[in-house]
């Protein structure tokens, strides 16, 4: 079997090597190696940019930075982490895995899927070159509000750019994703008995395609405000500055739940293989993520009660707010149902799924917390909502990708990972948070204002243990890619099935998984 | 297989471009909902609006001006009458000219009819609170801001300020308290 699948590897010579290789590849498995190594290494710049914040913050006053820098700090970490790390991570998974799981050959568009790929390092490369343009990179927050966003310099219009680079990017990669899921699912896979995962980014691709073209809307109009004399934004030309929140919210809303979703499937593949249980409630699973991504284009306005509004409204974005809470909690309980009276093994992908239900938990009720109007009218621009929102996509997004590469790795290279280092990397990543963003809520509650580089002296101690939180966390990553590197390298081979209670179509494949995988189909029964 | 990717890429592309250009229709769609629901159009915020105003009664507010027979001036109100709600924030004008060859300091006194309209009469700027000092035939006109209480009883439907200016210096002898008022 593995000489039959080497024989096709060599069957692809004749093919560029070196950097042509990575550079002219249409095979999905290449591409979902790129987009997840190029992840990473945003996860680490934009990691750096969140260790020079919290140094800054270790005690009040000045000592690293300089206000202006601050900004762009945190604008930066914002943009780059959500458009560079999480989303092209998720897009990782998706290339490798939605074929593998629906025993199809390759993606539907394998020519899109690499010009989709290498879009991205370009708007990552014009991202932080922008540190090094005249003013520096932009520093109205990563929302991008004018009038901040229609007065800065050059590097505004180049952050715009990259936007749209990285937008278009995801557009294309999520109706490759899209249509691999409705047209190439292997005979008998049936749209109900596919695995969650691919449920979740077919849903997800849907808000990306439904919404990324507003936020390339709303950001075009940014660009010709700031260059073509248009006023939709600039109120000195009768514009209206608080209509970008409204659009703006419209794409970002939908845009937190693409964020999440994908990690949703992940952790429901994981916990069914390490609890030796097939996932609780699979069809309410699908129904509930469904009922999160319709429901969230009509919650936008939740993120902007403070720039006011009437009453009527402030209660009907509150309560629609709130509604979400439900299918999200059949969701948490379907997990929780999942292990309940399971042949339960703690191994490190287990680990970060079981974190990822308990903290993402967390950050879901501080959200209800935010969703009430005049709650939120006091912890608006607060560091409750640092904390609420780092709680959703750190423990949330980001533990549910530990989890995916530490249970896919195998698949993909053929080797175990090392099981104590992946431990280790579980407990200082997990301590190391709770460390960073707990103590944020008490920050928060008591008045501190988040985007500021200084507070008042009554803050310190939290603001101290945040930053000690953070360092932990931060370089315990290094522990990860270390990991990650040596499993690459060797280590103890991986059986085909690799997890004892794995099931799916892309566990039948041997490990590592061939060049080519699945060129003829599979009967599904 | 490969004519169904495509026909599906071909709808893919036009949601695409269909929202692209729904991001632009939201621009009109922002503006009319702010039209129609009154929000957002800047003349009539919402929170600068008087909610204390009784709107379901008009009271007629007569202005009256008369002068102590002592006290060389000529007093009048700009106007006879007007109608109010209760509530409402009132502006009027009085004018009063000193006919006399020397400076002379006078002192108004208002009264109200019905007298039990004078406890919800509320006057916020009115030339009674000081002395005023005219020159020699000089002219001046004062005004006077005040609020009727809309806690004022229902069957009261028209209320007369009155004003009475007094020479304050004689009014002072009387009293014996305004004697340090300059003179001449």
């Amino acid at each position: 079997m593995s000489d039959a699948a080497h024989a096709h590897d060599d069957h692809s010579h004749g093919h560029p090597t070196g950097i042509m290789r990575w550079l002219t590849t249409t095979n999905h498995k290449d591409i979902g190696t790129m987009y997840l190594w190029f992840a990473l290494i945003m996860l680490f710049s934009a990691g750096t940019m969140a260790l020079l914040i919290r140094a800054e913050l270790f005690q009040p006053g000045m000592q690293l930075t300089n206000p202006d820098f601050f900004n762009q700090l945190t604008t930066m970490h914002g943009l780059i982490m959500i458009f560079g790390a999480i989303m092209p991570a998720f897009s990782g998974f998706a290339n490798w895995q939605v074929p593998l799981m629906l025993g199809a050959p390759d993606m539907a568009f394998p020519r899109m899927n690499n010009w989709a790929f290498w879009m991205l390092p370009v708007a990552g490369l014009m991202l932080m070159a922008s540190f090094l343009l005249p003013g520096g990179a932009v520093a109205g927050g990563w929302t991008m509000y004018p009038p901040l966003f229609i007065q800065g310099g050059i590097s505004y219009d180049l952050t715009i750019l990259a936007v749209h680079i990285m937008g278009l990017s995801s557009i294309m990669g999520s109706i490759n994703i899209a249509t691999t899921i409705l047209n190439m699912r292997a005979p008998g896979l049936t749209l109900m008995k596919m695995p969650l995962f691919c449920w979740t980014w077919l849903i997800t691709a849907y808000l990306l395609i439904a919404t990324m073209p507003v936020l390339a809307g709303a950001v075009t109009m940014l660009l010709t405000d700031r260059n073509f004399g248009t006023h939709f934004f600039n109120a000195a030309g009768g514009g209206d500055p608080v209509m970008f929140q409204h659009i703006f919210w419209f794409f970002a809303h939908p845009e937190v739940y693409i964020l999440i979703l994908p990690a949703f499937g992940i952790v429901s593949q994981i916990i069914p293989t390490f609890a030796r249980k097939p996932l609780f409630g699979y069809a309410s699973m699908v129904y509930a993520t469904a009922s999160i991504a319709i429901l969230s284009f009509i919650v936008w306005a939740h993120h902007m009660f403070t720039v006011g509004m009437p009453a009527a409204a402030q209660l009907f974005f509150m309560f629609s707010t709130m509604l979400i809470a439900v299918p999200t909690g059949v969701k948490v309980f379907n997990w929780v149902a999942t292990m309940w009276k399971g042949s339960l093994t703690f191994e490190t992908p287990m680990l970060f799924a079981i974190a990822f239900v308990c903290l993402f938990t967390i950050g879901g009720f501080s959200g209800l917390v935010l969703a009430i109007a005049p709650v939120d009218i006091q912890l608006h621009d607060t560091y409750y909502v640092v904390a609420h929102f780092h709680y959703v996509l750190v423990s949330g997004a980001l533990f549910s990708i530990f989890a995916g590469i530490y249970y896919w790795l195998p698949k993909w290279t053929g080797n175990m990972y090392n099981e104590t280092l992946g431990k280790w990397h579980f407990w200082l990543s997990v301590i190391g948070m709770n460390l960073v963003f707990f103590p944020m809520h008490f920050l928060g509650l008591a008045g501190m204002p988040r985007r500021i580089p200084d507070y008042a002296l009554q803050f310190t101690e939290f603001n101290q243990i945040a930053t000690v939180g953070a360092f932990i966390f931060g370089f315990s990553q290094l522990l990860f890619l270390a990991v990650v590197l040596k499993t690459v390298k060797g280590g103890e081979k991986a059986s085909s099935r690799v997890w004892e209670g794995a099931e799916g179509l892309e566990w039948t494949l041997p490990s590592p998984a061939p060049y080519h995988t699945f060129e003829t189909a599979p009967v599904v029964k | 297989m490969a004519v169904g990717n495509a026909k599906t890429l071909t709808k893919f592309i036009v949601v695409t471009l269909g929202m692209f250009g729904f991001g632009f229709a939201l621009v009109p769609f922002y503006y009319k909902i702010c039209e129609v629901t009154g929000i957002n159009s800047g003349a009539e915020q919402s929170l600068a609006k008087n909610t204390q105003v009784d709107t379901s009664r008009w009271v007629t507010l007569e202005f009256d001006a008369s002068i102590n027979e002592a006290l060389p001036w000529r007093f009048k109100p700009m106007q006879r009458s007007l109608k109010a709600h209760p509530g409402q924030l009132v502006q009027v004008e009085y004018e009063v000219t000193n006919t006399s060859d020397h400076a002379i300091v006078g002192l108004a006194v208002p009264s109200y009819g019905p007298a039990r309209a004078a406890a919800f009469f509320n006057k916020i700027e009115c030339f009674c609170f000081t002395p005023q000092t005219l020159a020699a035939g000089e002219s001046r006109r004062m005004p006077v801001l005040f609020v009727l209480d809309p806690a004022m009883d229902r069957d009261v439907h028209t209320v007369t300020l009155s004003y009475t200016f007094f020479d304050a210096a004689a009014k002072g002898q009387a009293s014996g308290s305004q004697k340090g008022l300059p003179r001449g």
